[in-house]
């Protein structure tokens, strides 16, 4: 492949890097805006934000304002420096998340050959940081929001790399890149013209993988951890301010992030039917491409999280042990059959 | 012995003190969590003292008085008519029945009945406030256990029923339009054909909530089996209410000791649920917000013409004696105990809320559970804090 510009490796990998980092609160806005404001807004019979700007488009930046503003709290008790640390910490796992995610032939930050086993152990990484919070805030609730979530992002880990293992044993890549070329050269019983999206043939491993980053992003059914109504916010219940603002970026980049691995892996990524995959417009293309089949995944997210009540912790654990556990070792199995037959 | 020797045996003493705290097993005691008084769940200052084990509940112990307004004391120092609009603040989402058994209680000293016009609107105001009530424990069930949609078309919904009550009396909340006698006003023109229409969109709603928690598979399982109550247990506790009947008692004021208003003229039925856990206490309030809108729809068939205001004197002094009167409100048997001396104010008003006998079957109920259903059971048994400490 080649470069759009003939630029030092370093300078190159900086530039992409700094895009990356402004790519992150961007995301976070579209996704709080459009979901959490206006869709919640709708579904719920309510307007949602619309004074501040059009439509109220405006109101997240007023948001981001106000938490700027606000005292940076620490508790008495706290474990300061680890309190610190812990929201950085979680950002910072999106962020090296960001770093794999294709938006092109050649829109990417670092084309890793093993990029998806590497996107599964960073995404892991916000759990170290969560722990880290509802430890060092000495306070109960804090305390068990983290340990729930330590259990169930351990236990939706596994079922996530599972079902991501189909994808892989069928593109016989780790490679995003080459997932999305699989995709696009691939054939529906002779028929090229839409290549092989992988949600056709590994739709099982698709539900799987939804399912479990529901979980992993701890959203409805899945949000014990924070649960509002019990916990009352549990591990970031004693964060104000900035850092609270860290978590909620996170959160919401997390969800962008698993959404585009998502659109990555079962959807054909950034490829259009028509074009060759390394033609030089699909850089331009494909990150509108990507967006809009985020957004589509996402809003599957969010709809199921505004719908759904709660599930409790020894159910959810029941759930990813004995059901999607189960249900995607078979799903390797019979792909791992079918690799071998045709 | 020289100081340095002495400095040495402190080090060394100090260093095998520390050996031995280390090698101490590590305490893993209860941890003591305070559900409130601060805390979404409780919708008020509720306090509720948990012993943990992990996630799990060993004890559970509530301590109410953190919203104690001496309703009880207050009313001595007030006259009949005033006294209503205190207790209108008891159960402030169905407040019009707050006011009734109070009223009913010194009609019966004053032996003044209501002319029937005024029993069945009465009756009707009644019903509404517990559609108006029941509506937002539908919705905020949700909430308790994480469906955060449902509570805003509950909201929604009960705004409607608000606005009818407020037509007829002028406030939404604390209508304050029961008087001893009678009622202060007439309904309004052309308010029993909204009535009808918004007794409509309540039955749409009772659907709705239907489709969206009772038939859910999450909400079952969250809500099957969990807080079991048995009967005998429930009557132990003197629970009261949907959620006695949510345990298979058939037990209704309304049918059992009607007071005079108009239930007896109607067809309806109790509604029971043999389970006794939280799904039947949120299905049995489900099919009575329903069957309740099908009475008032009775209720507004079968309005009688006639006064409003039976002949009472001007000042309101009520003769010596006591009554007691309860009626099924919507959240439970609601009972006024009123000793009269003769003066224009009672002697002594002891209230008989539903909320605070229901809350203290807490500390039995949820010996065993974990935090997660703490939150679900109490959603369920469903208390208002203004009703419990009054």
């Amino acid at each position: 492949m080649t470069t759009l510009l003939a630029l030092p490796y370093w300078q190159e990998t900086g530039i992409k890097l700094g895009l990356a980092l402004a790519i992150i609160p961007t995301t976070s806005l579209i996704l709080v805006y459009l979901f959490l404001f206006k869709m919640m807004a709708f579904m719920q019979s309510r307007l949602g934000p619309n004074d501040t700007g059009p439509y109220g488009t405006l109101q997240l930046i007023a948001e981001a304002i106000k938490f700027l503003q606000k005292e940076d709290i620490h508790p008495a008790q706290a474990d300061r420096r680890v309190f610190r640390m812990a929201p950085v910490v979680v950002l910072g796992s999106t962020f090296l998340l960001y770093v794999i995610l294709p938006a092109g032939p050649d829109a990417v930050v670092e084309n890793l050959d093993t990029g998806i086993f590497y996107a599964m152990a960073v995404s892991s990484l916000s759990v170290l940081g969560i722990l880290m919070a509802g430890w060092s805030s000495a306070n109960k609730y804090a305390l068990l929001g983290g340990l729930r979530a330590a259990g169930q992002l351990i236990a939706y880990e596994l079922p996530l790399i599972l079902a991501v293992m189909g994808v892989v044993i069928q593109a016989e890549t780790l490679n995003l890149q080459e997932i999305v070329v699989a995709q696009a050269t691939g054939e529906i019983f002779g028929f090229g013209g839409i290549g092989n999206p992988f949600i056709f043939t590994q739709f099982l491993a698709f539900l799987i993988f939804m399912i479990a980053a529901q979980a992993e992003l701890t959203q409805t059914p899945f949000d014990m951890p924070v649960a509002e109504t019990e916990l009352v916010g549990g591990f970031h219940i004693e964060y104000t301010g900035f850092r609270f603002l860290l978590f909620f970026m996170a959160e919401f980049g997390t969800a962008f992030a698993f959404a585009a691995l998502a659109s990555v892996m079962f959807l054909g990524g950034w490829w259009i039917p028509g074009f060759d995959v390394d033609d030089n417009i699909l850089n331009v293309l494909g990150p509108g491409v990507m967006l809009g089949k985020i957004l589509l995944i996402s809003f599957f997210i969010f709809w199921v999280r505004f719908t759904y009540p709660r599930l409790r912790e020894d159910q959810l654990q029941k759930f990813a042990w004995k059901v999607l556990i189960p249900l995607s070792l078979a799903n390797i199995v019979l792909t791992g059959i079918f690799k071998v037959v045709f | 012995m020289t100081a340095t020797s002495d400095r040495e045996q402190m080090a060394y003493i100090s260093s095998q003190a520390a050996d031995a705290r280390v090698n101490v097993e590590l305490d893993t005691g209860d941890m003591t969590l305070n559900i409130g008084p601060q805390h979404p769940a409780t919708h008020g200052t509720l306090r509720i003292a948990c012993q943990l084990d992990g996630e799990q509940v060993i004890r559970a112990e509530p301590m109410m008085g953190y919203m104690h307004r001496g309703y009880e004391k207050l009313c001595e120092v007030r006259t009949y008519p005033q006294c209503t609009t205190l207790i209108n603040r008891i159960d402030w989402l169905g407040s019009f029945a707050n006011e009734v058994p109070f009223i009913l209680a010194a009609e019966r000293l004053m032996e003044v009945e209501a002319p029937p016009r005024a029993q069945w609107i009465r009756t009707i105001l009644f019903e509404l406030s517990r559609v108006a009530n029941l509506a937002l424990f539908l919705g905020d069930m949700g909430v308790q256990i994480g469906a955060l949609t449902p509570v805003f078309f509950a909201f929604r919904d009960r705004e409607r029923v608000l606005n009818q009550i407020e037509e007829v009396t002028g406030g939404r909340f604390h209508p304050n339009f029961d008087r001893i006698g009678g009622l202060k006003d007439d309904i309004p023109k052309g308010w029993i054909e909204e009535t009808r229409s918004v007794m409509v969109k309540m039955r749409t709603f009772c659907d709705e909530m239907e489709d969206l928690l009772v038939g859910n598979e999450i909400f079952q399982a969250r809500c099957r089996g969990v807080g079991v109550i048995p009967p005998e247990v429930a009557l132990g506790y003197g629970l009261s209410g949907a959620n006695l009947r949510a345990s298979g008692v058939d037990w209704d004021l309304r049918r059992d000791a009607n007071p005079g208003l108009a239930w007896d003229q109607i067809e309806w039925r109790v509604w029971t649920h043999p389970d006794g856990d939280s799904f039947a206490r949120y299905w049995v309030r489900l099919q009575e917000t329903r069957e309740a809108t099908h009475m008032v729809d009775q209720l507004l068939d079968g309005l009688p013409s006639g006064p409003i205001m039976a002949k009472v004197p001007r000042i309101i002094k009520v003769p010596a004696g006591e009554a007691y009167v309860s009626t099924e409100n919507p959240l439970g048997e609601m009972g006024y105990y009123v000793v009269s001396k003769g003066d224009l104010g009672p002697f002594r008003v002891k209230i008989r809320t539903p909320s605070f006998n229901n809350i203290s079957i807490v500390p039995w109920v949820m010996k065993g559970v974990y935090v997660p259903d703490v939150i679900t059971i109490l959603g369920s048994l469903y208390f208002i804090l203004g009703d419990i400490d009054r």
